[in-house]
């Protein structure tokens, strides 16, 4: 049964180091290719380091690995993935008159692949 | 040019260059000093790992210096693919910018107007809505001097400084000695507001985890605090905090000699928008009547600054402008690219320094794929690889010397490593605006 999630695509240090060493280097792949989930939610939806998982809203579709996120740094019902081709895929055209789509805080459910 | 005809590198010579700068992100700073070998900066001393990433992963590749459908070809051939792609569009956007000199976006611009298209950089999808939001409530600034040498209260909101602006932390806000500041990190206080507890945490004195999508309604709360208003105890399940820590929060707030609220993409980003950063704004405004208290968007490419005050002073608009009717239009939302190519409105595109192809949404990828492009890059990106035109250039304080702007709205020159047989952005950007002239000339003469 799938859950829906709020998820936050954002930067991190590894994918700006990543960024130039080559956005084709597996560890740039990775790191925007890998979503972030609270330990109590991973624990919840029976997930384990490196599960895939479908993550999907009215746009677009996504199956990638999951890990757990840093001790505390997501509470529960939040996602976290680096900018990248995955949260991409995840984000709408509407900008409400701003020029910004919504970048951050995009609706999305999930199930384990 | 092909890759054959590019000059043979030089014999490996060892050579210092000091106060160079990094551009990598908005922080630009220019206390680097990097020891070249030949072609190569094997040390990038004074860098974050940020800095020293960007520094000692830039090297000359192999690449020819244009593609015109994938294929090799010379710059001159190139230049006037890119031309006769821009004069004959009836739509044409530029975009990107932020990484590149504010020499290169002058002309930028220049093509832009020349060929009636719009003109638009990746603040729209960084900072646009404070930019809205500062036509909206107005900006209380200052540098990021101020802030090391004064700022006793400071909130990092929306943001984590810790990871993508590493060396904000000490050499601008939170742990430097300044004039009024002499035991640096003990005589300031700090707040982070976020949705997620990150590594910028542990730095902080006050850790308000904000519900998702709730910023909005943080800062007017804060506002209402700080005039007097009594605000409901329910604010709490509105926005994740307690009543009591808000009070606190906004009563420090009051009692500093100077504070700042450094805010990032968590506002711009989210529902709301604009509507955050001017609520955030107008936080810091409200603030004046108590104390002195300013706010700083926190920026992420390195010249993305220097984007928005060269498209304002050519065109008197921050990024978003059409110059279709001969005269400068700014209207977020209809003459911003992601829209523009979200809608599918653009026919053609010349794309400098940016890879949208790797960060835009869905829509707007799509259609980019769809319409002739011309691309300026120094390395191969998604955007480069579907671009009709691509050429390779040389990097921007690396090989390029020229003018950037810190986050601050402070110029600051550049002092290149070591050159590059590549072009610069400003040297291919002069040739395509040459040849758009005289194509638009003959035009006008038939």
């Amino acid at each position: 049964m799938p859950e829906q999630f709020i998820l936050i695509p954002g930067r991190t240090s590894r994918q700006g180091t990543a960024l130039n060493e080559g956005k084709y280097t597996a560890e740039y792949i990775t790191e925007t290719n890998t979503l972030q989930i609270c330990a109590e939610d991973m624990q919840r939806l029976g997930l384990v380091e490196g599960d895939q998982i479908r993550m999907w809203n009215e746009v677009g579709d996504v199956t990638i690995p999951c890990k757990t996120a840093p001790r505390d740094e997501l509470p529960a019902g939040l996602l976290f993935i680096s900018y990248g081709d995955a949260s991409c895929r995840l984000m709408g055209g509407e900008t409400h008159c701003s020029g910004m789509p919504d970048s951050k805080g995009i609706d999305v459910y999930l199930e384990k692949a | 040019m092909s890759t054959a005809e590019l000059t043979a590198p030089p014999a490996t010579e060892l050579k210092i260059v000091k106060d160079a700068t990094c551009t990598f992100c908005g922080c630009v700073c220019d206390d680097m000093e990097l020891t070249v070998e030949g072609q190569t900066i094997t040390k990038a001393k004074n860098a974050c790992v940020l800095g020293k990433a960007w520094f000692l992963n830039h090297h000359i590749e192999e690449r020819p210096v244009a593609t015109i459908e994938g294929q090799p070809a010379t710059l001159e051939e190139g230049v006037e693919r890119a031309a006769r792609i821009l004069t004959e569009a009836t739509f044409p956007l530029t975009y990107g910018l932020s990484d590149t000199t504010c020499e290169a976006q002058r002309v930028a611009v220049a093509i832009s107007d020349w060929i009636g298209g719009n003109v638009d950089t990746t603040t729209s999808v960084c900072h646009g809505p404070s930019g809205m939001a500062f036509q909206g409530v107005g900006e209380v600034t200052c540098s990021l001097g101020e802030i090391k040498n004064r700022a006793d209260f400071l909130i990092f909101w929306g943001g984590n400084p810790a990871e993508s602006h590493p060396r904000h932390f000490t050499k601008y806000s939170l742990m430097p000695k300044g004039e009024f500041l002499p035991n640096g990190r003990k005589d300031r206080t700090a707040v982070l507001i976020d949705v997620r507890k990150t590594k910028s945490a542990k730095a902080v004195d006050y850790f308000l985890q904000v519900k998702p999508r709730c910023d909005f309604e943080l800062a007017w709360a804060m506002r209402g605090l700080a005039a007097g208003v009594e605000i409901d105890p329910a604010i709490e399940q509105s926005t994740g905090i307690k009543l009591e820590v808000l009070q606190e929060v906004v009563q420090k707030m009051k009692e500093a000699k100077f504070g700042v609220i450094l805010f990032g993409m968590g506002l711009t980003m989210t529902r709301g928008k604009h509507l955050n950063s001017e609520a955030v704004l107008a936080l810091a405004r409200d603030m004046n009547k108590y104390t002195r208290f300013t706010a700083k968007p926190m920026r992420g490419h390195g010249n993305v600054t220097g984007a928005d005050n060269v498209v304002t002073w050519q065109t008197g608009y921050p990024f978003g402008v059409n110059l279709n009717r001969g005269y400068p239009r700014f209207n977020p939302g209809e003459f911003t690219t992601s829209d523009m190519l979200a809608r599918g409105e653009a026919d053609a595109a010349l794309i400098i320094a940016s890879d949208p192809m790797s960060n835009f949404n869905q829509p707007a990828r799509d259609h980019l794929r769809k319409i002739p492009t011309v691309v300026l890059d120094p390395k191969l990106s998604e955007t480069a690889k579907v671009a009709t035109v691509a050429f390779t250039t040389s990097v921007y304080g690396i090989n390029v010397p020229g003018t950037v702007y810190r986050m601050d709205d402070v110029p600051i020159s550049l002092r290149p490593a070591f050159d590059s047989p590549y072009p610069s952005d400003l040297e291919v950007l002069q040739k395509i605006e040459k040849r758009v002239k005289e194509l638009i000339q003959a035009r006008l003469q038939n």
